[in-house]
């Protein structure tokens, strides 16, 4: 029963801390969260970018090894960001092959380690999303002369609203991590501190309260994103009209 | 159905027996598909089967038959989309073709776009095709929705703009699967009215080149109306192939005359 109360009272301390460090516009805690967003929002622009075309393409090309190609990308959904944050360490570690960059500790190290784990997740998404639409309609496009390239491009910009879900799962699923920011970042204080890692030092500090909060706020900023897209989805899909039922259960 | 007799052929046929008279083809107008034994099969279906025909210049063809008899199969095959398992498929070089859906597919864009996406997809410059696409729209009745998002159109306006998207084309071959099926009496009567029309028109290749138009359809009024020849599938293979007078006045295999009667569909 002791236990109970002094959780809500730590949680109760956490949302008035939270909304006292919103409210007061505390630099530091908005120059994390800031370092945040633009760690993450590079990386998924950088993932987009690539995983986007990857995984239109691969959702019409048909080629020996497909099935392969498939299984891989969808094991690598399942990477820890650890992992890929260890692989990226050993990359520009100094001995490693990209050591003489000396881009291990910076901003630039944790964009690298956030684009390589989020582009499975873009490739594999927009893939599903894109098989889906070539299945019901594909032939159409290639009825008027479109070949696979060509295909693939264009049913991924049919499917954009589905794919703005794509967008915000790489990015849930980036600014959340912490584990390879942590490693290829080092959670430098003013430099590579980011949200999540900076929660990760204040639970180690036994400061729950400010751990909480800075939770909070990374939800409130990510909720925010959320509600954005999904009115732009919603307003945009009265304009166009919406999906023909072929939108993909996995990104439903 | 080897051989392929010269019109006018036997009054009366025995039953079980396959029926052709195809089409002959003057020799200055070589046919526009020429089939020779072309089966297809899918896994363990065999959708085609041994189907000889040939397409003239002109011919408004009806494919016929119970639902999967291959007539969907057949066209896809006409229009490139589906490889002969087995067979010779030979078209007649230069002509352009164009296919129309039973449920046609628009992109998440305006009608116009939708349109002007397929002369695109040709070569023709974007700002080109556009001005193209709003002629073609203007073909169909549909110029005052040509800005409008092509998903928020009723299913028949949706397959005038598919209608409009093919005529854009200036196709010299129309192939169709089953366009009016799945629309409301009107707009059934419309696209049927805008097909005669597109049929009855020319291709790129100039006024004394007709349209040849192969279309599948359950509803035998508009295979009356439309088409010139009929050919009916069953299980892949063509059972009978007739001019239309004659297949809706003359003897026919057992299946295909209990289809005509609408006692097996």
């Amino acid at each position: 029963m002791h236990t109970i109360v002094e959780s809500m009272s730590t949680l109760s301390e956490s949302v008035l801390t939270a909304l006292h460090l919103t409210v007061s516009a505390d630099p530091a805690l908005w120059t994390i969260v800031g370092r945040s967003l633009a760690v993450s929002g590079t990386a998924c622009l950088l993932a987009c970018g690539g995983g986007l075309v990857l995984g239109a393409w691969l959702g019409v090309a048909r080629f020996a090894g497909r099935g392969g190609v498939l299984a891989w990308l969808n094991t690598l959904l399942a990477v820890p960001s650890v992992v890929v944050g260890l692989v990226v360490y050993l990359l520009l570690s100094r001995s490693g092959p990209l050591g003489a960059m000396g881009w291990l500790f910076t901003f630039k190290a944790m964009v690298i380690a956030q684009t390589l784990l989020v582009l499975p997740v873009v490739t594999a998404l927009t893939c599903q999303s894109v098989a889906d639409a070539e299945r019901s309609h594909g032939e159409q496009l290639q009825s008027l002369g479109a070949g696979p390239v060509m295909r693939s491009l264009l049913l991924a910009w049919d499917e954009r609203y589905a794919l703005l879900t794509v967008l915000i799962a790489s990015f849930g699923r980036a600014i959340s991590e912490v584990g390879a920011v942590m490693i290829v970042g080092g959670n430098i204080d003013g430099f590579t501190r980011v949200m999540t890692t900076a929660i990760a030092l204040e639970t180690s500090k036994g400061d729950l309260p400010l751990a909480l909060a800075l939770g909070l706020v990374l939800l409130a900023v990510v909720l925010a994103l959320n509600v954005l897209i999904a009115v732009l989805r919603r307003w945009r899909e009265g304009v166009d009209g919406t999906s023909q039922g072929t939108m993909p259960g996995v990104l439903a | 159905m080897s051989a392929v007799p010269a019109a006018g052929a036997a009054a009366s046929w025995p039953d079980g027996v396959k029926v052709a008279r195809a089409s002959l083809s003057p020799p200055d107008h070589p046919p526009v598909f020429s089939l020779h034994g072309v089966g297809v099969r899918y896994g363990r279906v065999q959708a085609l089967l041994g189907v000889n025909l040939s397409v003239a210049p002109g011919e408004r063809v009806a494919l016929i038959g119970a639902n999967g008899c291959g007539k969907s199969t057949l066209l896809r095959v006409l229009h490139g989309l589906a490889k002969p398992s087995s067979g010779q498929l030979l078209r007649s070089d230069g002509r352009r073709q164009a296919m129309l859906f039973q449920r046609p597919h628009m992109l998440r864009t305006s009608a116009q776009h939708n349109v002007a996406l397929g002369l695109w997809l040709q070569g023709v410059r974007w700002r080109d095709a556009r001005a193209q696409a709003l002629l073609a729209l203007q073909r169909v009745g549909l110029e005052g929705i040509a800005a409008q998002g092509a998903r928020t159109l009723s299913g028949g306006q949706q397959q005038r703009v598919a209608l409009a998207r093919a005529w854009a084309l200036r196709p010299d071959v129309l192939l169709l699967d089953e366009p009016t099926a799945s629309l409301d009496p009107h707009a059934k009567r419309e696209v049927e009215l805008l097909m005669a029309d597109l049929a009855a028109s020319h291709g790129q290749a100039g006024p004394a080149h007709p349209v040849t138009m192969v279309f599948s359809s359950h509803n035998l009024g508009q295979v009356k109306r439309l088409a010139s020849r009929v050919i009916y599938l069953e299980h892949g293979a063509v059972l009978a192939d007739l001019p239309v007078h004659d297949f809706f006045n003359g003897p026919l295999p057992d299946a295909a005359r209990l289809f005509v009667k609408g006692e097996m569909v």
